[in-house]
C-alpha cells in the first residue's frame, strides 16, 4: 500500500511539473515582443542591438527547422556535409537578416489578440502591430511549434496573411531549380549575401 | 451584347482551364496540395525577370521617389486620398460581391459608396465606419474567375503594372468592358463631369499610396532578400490565393504538409 502511494505521488509531481513548467504560446510572443521592444527603444549603438536582438532569435526562434523547411523537396537528397554546411550558413544569413529587418524599428508595439491551437506541435498567436504616422496597423500571426511545451519556439511569422517562411522557402527553391537543382549555388548565394 | 460576353466568358474558362490541366510538361506546372494551394507555373521566367528589373527600376526612379514625397504630406490629407480612392474601388467591388453570391457584403458596401460619397464628401471621410458600417475586403473580377473554379493559369509580369497571372489579367479586361463604372464615367464614356485624366490620375495616385504605405517593408525585402524577384511572386501567389479563398483563418492559408514532417524537438 506505501509503495503505491508513493508511486501514486511521483505521478502526481511528474504531471504537476510538466504542466508548471509548459509555456504558454502567447506568453512566449509577450515576453519576446517585450525584451525586442526594450534593446530597440535603448540608445544602445546599433552593433550592441544587433548582438541583443540575435541572442533573443537563437533562444526564441526555431533557426535549425525553418532551415530545413526552408529546402523543401531538396532537403531530402542532400548528404549529411551538405545539410550541416547548410545550416551553419543558414544561421547565419537568419541572424543577419533578422537583425537588420528588426533595427529599423524604434519601438514596434505589438498586442497579442488570441491564440488556437492547430494540433500537438502548432499553435497559432494572432497580434497586432500598432498604426504609426508612416503606415496602417499590421496582422501578425506566429506559427508557435510546441512539440516540446516546455520550450515552444517561433517557426513562422504570417505579416497580413503572407509567410516568410513560405517566401523564404520558394525563393531558395527558385535559386536551386534555376541552376539545375545545385544545392551549392544556394550556397554560393548565402554566402555573397553574408558578406555584403 | 449578352452574346457577346457569354462567348468571351466560354473562352476565358476554356483558356484558363487548357492552362491548369496541363500539367507538368517541363513548361508549365501547376498541382494542388491536399490543402489546396496551387503552384503556379513561371512559364516565362526569363523574360518575366527582364520585366522585373525594368519595374526596379521604373520604381527607383519614379515611383519610389514620389511615394517619399506622398510621405511628406500630413497625416489627414493621406488619410482622405486613401479613403477616396478606396471608395472608389467600391464600385468594382460591390458588383463582384454579387457575382460571388456575397449579398450581405454587397449591401454593406453598397451602403458605404452612398454614405461616404454623399455625407463623406466623395469618400474623403469614412463616415459608414463611424456608423459602424465597417471597411470589407477588396474584390475583383480575377477574384471572382478563382471563385467560379478557373485556375490561375502562367504566371508573368506586365510592365509597369507588375506581377498577375492569366486569370488575373483576364479578369482586369473585364473593367475595361463595362465591369467599372469609374472607368465607364471616365474614359469609356464622354461625360461632361469627368475626363479621362481623372481616372489615369486616380490609378497613379492608387498605386503611390500603395508604395507609400509599404516603403519600409518594401526596403526590409529588398535588403534581406536573395533573389528579390522569386520573393515577390511568392508574396504575389501567396495573397491571391487567400484572397480568392476568403481566407481570415490564417492557419487555413499556410497549411503546409512540409511542416508536419519537420521535428527538431
Amino acid at each position: 500500500m506505501n509503495i503505491l502511494k508513493y508511486f501514486l505521488v511521483i505521478i502526481l509531481v511528474f504531471n504537476f511539473n510538466s504542466k508548471l513548467f509548459a509555456k504558454d504560446p502567447s506568453a512566449l510572443i509577450n515576453e519576446i515582443v517585450d525584451d525586442a521592444a526594450a534593446v530597440l527603444s535603448s540608445e544602445d549603438p546599433i552593433e550592441a542591438k544587433i548582438i541583443k536582438l540575435n541572442a533573443i532569435a537563437e533562444r526564441s526562434v526555431d533557426i535549425q527547422g525553418i532551415g530545413m523547411y526552408t529546402l523543401g523537396k531538396y532537403r531530402k537528397n542532400i548528404s549529411s556535409d551538405e545539410k550541416a554546411k547548410y545550416q551553419k550558413l543558414f544561421r547565419s544569413y537568419f541572424l543577419k537578416s533578422f537583425s537588420s529587418r528588426l533595427v529599423d524599428y524604434t519601438n514596434p508595439k505589438i498586442n497579442v489578440i488570441s491564440q488556437k491551437k492547430i494540433n500537438d506541435k502548432y499553435t497559432m498567436v494572432n497580434s497586432i502591430l500598432e498604426a504609426t504616422q508612416k503606415r496602417p496597423q499590421v496582422k501578425i500571426d506566429w506559427r508557435i511549434y510546441t512539440k516540446n511545451a516546455e520550450k515552444p519556439l517561433i517557426r513562422d511569422l504570417i505579416v497580413e496573411g503572407l509567410s516568410l517562411a513560405r517566401t523564404q522557402k520558394e525563393e531558395f527553391n527558385s535559386i536551386i531549380q534555376n541552376n539545375n537543382g545545385d544545392i551549392n549555388a544556394l550556397f554560393k548565394t548565402l554566402e555573397e549575401f553574408l558578406i555584403k | 451584347m449578352s452574346r457577346q460576353l457569354s462567348i468571351l466568358i466560354l473562352i476565358i474558362f476554356a483558356f484558363v482551364n487548357s492552362y491548369a490541366n496541363a500539367g507538368d510538361d517541363g513548361k508549365i506546372k501547376l498541382s494542388e496540395n491536399k490543402n489546396g494551394y496551387v503552384e503556379v507555373g513561371d512559364c516565362f521566367e526569363k523574360v518575366n525577370r527582364g520585366i522585373f528589373g525594368f519595374n526596379q527600376v521604373l520604381d527607383k526612379v519614379i515611383f519610389k521617389p514620389l511615394a517619399k514625397g506622398y510621405r511628406m504630406f500630413p497625416q489627414p490629407i493621406r488619410s482622405g486620398t486613401s479613403n477616396v480612392l478606396s471608395n472608389i474601388g467600391n464600385v468594382v467591388t460591390i458588383p463582384n460581391n454579387v457575382l460571388q453570391g456575397q449579398f450581405k457584403d454587397a449591401g454593406l458596401n453598397s451602403a458605404r459608396f452612398a454614405v461616404n460619397s454623399t455625407l463623406g464628401i466623395a469618400g474623403i471621410f469614412d463616415v459608414a465606419s463611424y456608423y459602424g458600417i465597417k471597411k470589407r475586403d477588396k474584390e475583383d473580377y480575377g477574384q471572382t474567375l478563382g471563385v467560379w473554379g478557373a485556375g490561375p493559369g502562367c504566371y508573368f509580369v506586365l510592365p509597369v503594372l507588375g506581377p498577375t497571372t492569366v486569370r488575373d489579367s483576364i479578369g482586369s479586361v473585364f473593367n475595361i468592358i463595362g465591369g467599372d463604372a469609374w472607368y465607364n464615367v471616365t474614359v469609356a464614356n464622354d461625360t461632361q463631369y469627368f475626363s479621362e485624366t481623372d481616372y489615369y490620375a486616380s490609378r497613379l495616385l492608387s498605386g503611390v499610396d500603395f508604395r507609400a504605405k509599404n516603403l519600409e517593408s518594401f526596403n526590409s525585402l529588398e535588403n534581406s532578400s536573395v533573389d528579390l524577384y522569386a520573393s515577390v511572386r511568392s508574396l504575389y501567389l501567396q495573397d491571391r490565393y487567400r484572397k480568392i479563398k476568403n481566407i481570415d483563418e490564417t492557419t487555413d492559408t499556410l497549411s503546409d504538409d512540409d511542416w508536419e514532417e519537420l521535428d527538431t524537438q
